[in-house]
């Protein structure tokens, strides 16, 4: 026999023994694991975002199947999918909390916000940050280049004619990255069901809000002094909402003389004994 | 047995496969970061290190010479080692998932390790009984681990140096590498000439 089929035969075969012999193997030494891990997998929305603190879906699943983590710590997949996890676990899904989405707190756009400079460089927010703090008069303000438009993974954010980023909240999955993304901090998650917020983050003094911005809030009290939940307080010349007492009355958005805070018209929600209580209070010193 | 013993100290000490012989300097130098990683590269080696020793050195002696096909010896030590690191990570992960979880990552990258292959190249050549394979690979994977361990010592020891920078990173590693080949190269005098 030549040297070369001989060769070839050999080769051939070794390799065929040891196909085959790693193919028997892994069947023999096939580890069981946990079969939970992959039903939860499967229900999960893959997209690895982390919100829930693991280092992605697959490591969620071991993580819940091991009890090491709550059926409902999956973010994007919200209610449905938790659903889904605590059947697969026989749990009660019942301390599920509830769904965040984010919410973008500047409205200043093209029409509202004054530039002090014009900027020409990359078109990404952190970009123009770094170039002397970004064209915009307001150093709190959106800059308005979309990197969470391209930071959220769920096409939840889209800029407006204007420039500002708007979230479709159908769509938000309250993942977080948008907030990681904005140089600005001006995107912050809320609980789903609050439909009132205060649309802008500048803590300058109310006449230098001014000088930049037309749609900023100016400190000016008139909100805290609308309140009857005790739900909105001016610190450092901004108002902020306490979206524990918050109910979605829209009380203060309209007295805002500037339009900052903004009324989504959704449901009121009806805060038994925080309201009782604040309500009565205020009546009195009236 | 003084033969073996000393043929275990020459692959360990100063036939050592990464500072004498200048095998494995990949792993030498990309896993030599942190000393608990370095040892637990160095087990994994060792222990692949041996059982392709055995592998090789039967298929050499029951397949390759009877039909005699020794020139193909690299390439079928090639894929017997390759196959057999893929069948102990299986075995491992089946009965020893602690040790698995440590060595996990480690254990594919020894396919590749030319010390591996080296080894089994080196002991055809030198014609070596099945025994005397064996105590071979074992003292060339406990050097490859010494010299592993001694070098990541180093390397945490020098993270807080205040290096040139135009020595920083791997140019330093090497420089380090090449002065502890020299140290070693003084063990050469305890083995008979």
């Amino acid at each position: 026999m030549s040297p070369l089929i001989l060769s070839l035969i050999v080769m051939g075969s070794l390799g065929l023994v040891f196909g085959l012999g790693l193919a028997l193997a892994s069947r023999k030494f096939a580890v069981e694991s946990d079969p939970h891990i992959d039903e939860i997998e499967a229900v999960l929305p893959k997209v690895n975002c982390g919100a829930c603190g693991a280092a992605g879906c697959r490591a969620f699943a071991e993580a819940v199947a091991a009890g090491k983590m709550p059926v409902n710590g999956c973010v994007p997949g919200g209610a449905a999918v938790t659903a889904q996890i605590a059947s697969i676990m026989g749990v009660d899904a019942d301390e599920t909390k509830e769904r965040e989405v984010a919410q973008v707190m500047c409205q200043g756009d093209y029409e509202h916000a004054k530039l002090r400079s014009l900027y020409d460089g990359l078109q990404d927010c952190r970009a123009a940050m770094g170039a002397a703090g970004g064209p915009k008069g307001c150093v709190y303000g959106c800059l308005r280049l979309g990197s969470c438009v391209k930071a959220c993974p769920f096409n939840a954010i889209g800029l407006n004619e204007h420039g500002i980023p708007v979230v479709d909240e159908s769509r938000c999955t309250g993942c977080n990255k948008c907030v990681e993304a904005c140089p600005r901090n001006i995107i912050e998650l809320r609980p789903v069901s609050m439909g009132v917020h205060v649309r802008c983050r500048s803590i300058s003094k109310g006449a230098d809000v001014r000088k930049v911005c037309t749609i900023g809030c100016i400190g000016c009290m008139k909100c805290q002094k609308t309140c009857k939940y005790d739900a909105i307080h001016v610190e450092n010349n901004l108002a902020r909402i306490d979206y524990s007492k918050c109910t979605n009355c829209g009380e203060c958005a309209e007295v805002c003389p500037v339009g900052s805070i903004v009324k989504q018209g959704k449901t009121v929600i009806v805060r038994e004994s925080i309201a009782v209580d604040k309500v009565e209070t205020k009546t009195q010193k009236a | 047995m003084p033969k073996l013993l000393l043929l275990f100290i020459s692959s360990a000490v100063v036939n050592n496969f990464v500072l004498a012989k200048f095998l494995g300097n990949c792993p030498f130098l990309g896993v030599s970061k942190e000393v608990n990683t370095s040892l637990g590269m160095g087990v994994a080696t060792t222990f692949v290190m041996v059982m392709s020793g055995v592998a090789t050195w039967l298929i050499n002696h029951y397949l390759l010479i009877p039909l005699e096909l020794q020139y193909m010896q690299t390439i079928v030590f090639i894929l017997a080692i390759a196959t057999l690191v893929q069948f102990v990570e299986m075995v491992m992960k089946k009965y020893t998932p602690a040790l698995h979880r440590a060595l996990g990552i480690y254990l594919p990258l020894i396919t590749t390790n030319c010390a591996v292959l080296g080894l089994a190249v080196m002991a055809v050549r030198e014609s070596y009984s099945f025994i005397e394979t064996v105590v071979f690979a074992l003292g060339g994977g406990i050097g490859f681990s010494l010299a592993l361990a001694l070098m990541a010592g180093l390397r945490e020891d020098m993270k807080e140096d205040l290096i040139p920078e135009a020595f920083r990173g791997p140019a330093i590693a090497l420089i380090t590498a090449g002065i502890m080949a020299m140290a070693f190269m003084g063990f050469s005098g305890i083995l008979p000439s």
